[in-house]
């Protein structure tokens, strides 16, 4: 019911809905993000882990355009969005949550998500989503509250729901339940699966057990480039991806 | 569009509220003022129409312009080389609105397209207006002239016609007709931008403000939306410019200069970021400020910027959210009957959005 007239291709290996080719972000001499090649397959889920600084965030960004790529190219459904614009990448139906919740801390809950809302649809209709997402989130209650006044989980929910309102395709969400209690993991985690019907998703987490709960294949970021690409249950056991996380050797 | 109009919702009252006191200026002016307080009021009305301006870009554009006095002196400028040449206002108050409102869009053009940060806007704004400023003081020369209009450098353009009767170039309006177009056309250009803040575009406009990332990710060009609300900014300044004129008959070089850039920056500051009644009455107590300091005969030992100075570091020490959010709050505290029944939201609001 989310998707509003847009097509849905069908579910291929073939064609990935993501792809990066050699994307490479320098800062100065410090490379970020190095020469990484990238595929997501359309309606997949995956999870991005790797320590701090591995280039996870950075990645995000230079998919959306936030960071302008030192080189190399950016595919979504086979077109080059290297060059577009953040909300140009937006209008394509791809969704962002960031890591510190972006929302509108001055504006409430119900402007927040009306202004996703009236993007795509006409004025009544735009109020008649916000009135089925506010329920879907579970933040009726909280429909005219201050965002900046609220719960850092209550925000977090606000963003997913300011997102879900864009009615993405690809969603990337950038530790999604970061600063979130247990109840409040267990409802994102029902969230996302659902998600995952209509969307492919790209998620940045830390949360061990979160990742078990909802990801098929996880890809191991280290020093700015792909260190193994398998299932959860494979990189818990790779030796390479434990020494990357204890730190016992520097991997290349 | 929707417009509500809930009596009950406290900030459909204070619109009210503040539409009678219009009104009531309206109406009741030219029965009450003299004819020289009823030329000063023209003269804050002008004043309190370029804070209408600032109030909206910044307060609710969240672009800090620190030259929003180039607008007002460009729609000044265009309004008495216009009547100068054509013989009758009309076409020229159009004109006032018109080439700030394009020109504003060009500069805003390269500031947003170019992702200047805000304190660079802030920069060549103030470089722009003070471009102005030296170049039209330049103009002396019998060589610069718009068609029949010298521009007449640091002398300024004096004798310029005020408005006439819409096709009748023979009838000017006397000072009580001034006064009721330069008061309804505060009311509207007032009453106008509250409707924008309620339209999608305004709404789009302020969410920009409170997070500009967002805005792109939600798939709107930011771009864009500030470069039109600039240039709408530019448009209202213009026309402050040309009732400025209107009264004074007289405009020279010196509306572009520092002092009333910074004085605009004031009106907004000390009435409120985000609201746009409180800038309009900070335009009016500093003006009337200013004016009282210059009959005070120890004004000598003090300089008038002084003065100025020390209320702007008092307000941003004591009152940072100037005056209007202020009041509002106090009154929320302190007048059980204007309390409505989430007092803590509303008043929460208040200072946030700063509705009035």
């Amino acid at each position: 019911m989310w998707r509003h007239g847009r097509k849905r291709p069908a579910m291929t290996e073939s064609r990935p809905i993501l792809e990066t080719r050699g994307l490479t972000m320098r800062f100065g001499g410090v490379v970020a993000v190095d020469n990484v090649d990238f595929s997501l397959a359309e309606g997949e889920l995956r999870c991005l882990i790797g320590p701090n600084g591995a280039g996870k965030t950075t990645f995000f960004r230079c998919l959306t355009h936030q960071y302008k790529a030192t080189s190399g190219q950016v595919f979504y459904r086979g077109d080059d969005i290297t060059g577009s614009h953040t909300h140009q990448i937006a209008r394509r139906g791809i969704g962002i949550k960031t890591q510190v919740p972006s929302v509108f801390d001055g504006l409430d809950v119900r402007e927040n998500i009306w202004l996703s809302a009236r993007r795509n649809h006409k004025d009544r209709e735009a109020n008649r989503v916000v009135d089925e997402i506010l329920e879907r989130i579970g933040l009726s209650h909280l429909a005219h509250k201050l965002v900046g006044q609220l719960a850092h989980g209550e925000r977090q929910g606000v963003e997913l729901g300011i997102v879900l309102t864009g009615d993405p395709e690809l969603i990337l969400l950038d530790e999604p339940t970061a600063g979130m209690t247990h109840e409040e993991v267990h409802r994102t985690t029902e969230m996302i699966r659902e998600i995952n019907r209509t969307a492919s998703l790209i998620v940045v987490e830390h949360d061990m057990q979160f990742i078990k709960a909802i990801a098929n294949k996880v890809t191991v970021f280290n020093q700015g480039s792909i260190l193994v690409e398998d299932t959860m249950e494979n990189v818990l056991k790779n030796q390479e991806v434990r020494d990357v996380y204890l730190g016992k050797r520097e991997v290349a | 569009m929707k417009i509500a109009l809930d009596l009950k919702s406290w900030n459909t009252r204070g619109l009210i509220f503040v539409g009678v006191l219009m009104l009531a200026l309206l109406f009741a002016g030219p029965q009450v003022f003299d004819l020289f307080v009823l030329l000063k009021v023209i003269l804050f009305v002008s004043t309190a129409m370029l804070a209408l301006s600032m109030a909206f870009i910044w307060g609710f554009g969240g672009i800090l312009c620190f030259g929003q006095s180039a607008f007002f002196g460009i729609g000044a400028y265009a309004y008495a080389i216009g009547v100068i040449n054509i013989g009758e206002s009309t076409v020229p108050i159009l004109l006032s609105v018109l080439v700030p409102a394009a020109f504003a869009m060009l500069l805003g053009y390269f500031m947003f397209y170019g992702r200047l940060s805000d304190i660079y806007l802030a920069v060549v704004t103030l470089a722009v207006t003070l471009i102005f400023y030296a170049f039209m003081r330049s103009t002396s020369g019998e060589e610069y002239r718009i068609g029949n209009a010298r521009l007449m450098g640091f002398n300024g353009i004096s004798s310029i016609p005020e408005f006439n009767w819409p096709g009748y170039p023979n009838s000017p309006l006397w000072p009580d007709d001034i006064f009721y177009v330069a008061t309804t056309l505060l009311i509207l250009v007032y009453f106008g931008l509250r409707i924008l803040l309620r339209s999608h575009f305004g709404r789009v406009v302020v969410a920009i403000k409170e997070n500009e990332t967002r805005a792109e990710y939600l798939g709107y060009d930011v771009r864009f939306y500030k470069t039109i609300a600039f240039s709408i900014g530019a448009g209202i300044a213009g026309l402050a410019g040309c009732l400025f004129v209107s009264f004074n008959n007289f405009i020279n070089p010196d509306v572009f200069a520092l002092g009333l850039a910074a004085q605009i920056i004031m009106w907004v500051l000390i009435g409120g970021v985000g609201t746009l009644v409180g800038p309009m009455l900070g335009s009016l107590g500093l003006q009337m400020l200013y004016n009282w300091l210059g009959t005070q005969s120890f004004v000598s030992f003090l300089n008038t910027y002084l003065v100025f100075g020390a209320i702007i570091i008092i307000f941003v020490l004591a009152v940072p959210q100037g005056l209007q959010p202020t009041a509002r709050l106090l009154a929320l505290r302190f007048l059980p009957f204007t309390r409505p029944p989430e007092e803590a939201d509303v008043a929460a609001r208040a200072k946030a959005a700063g509705d009035d």
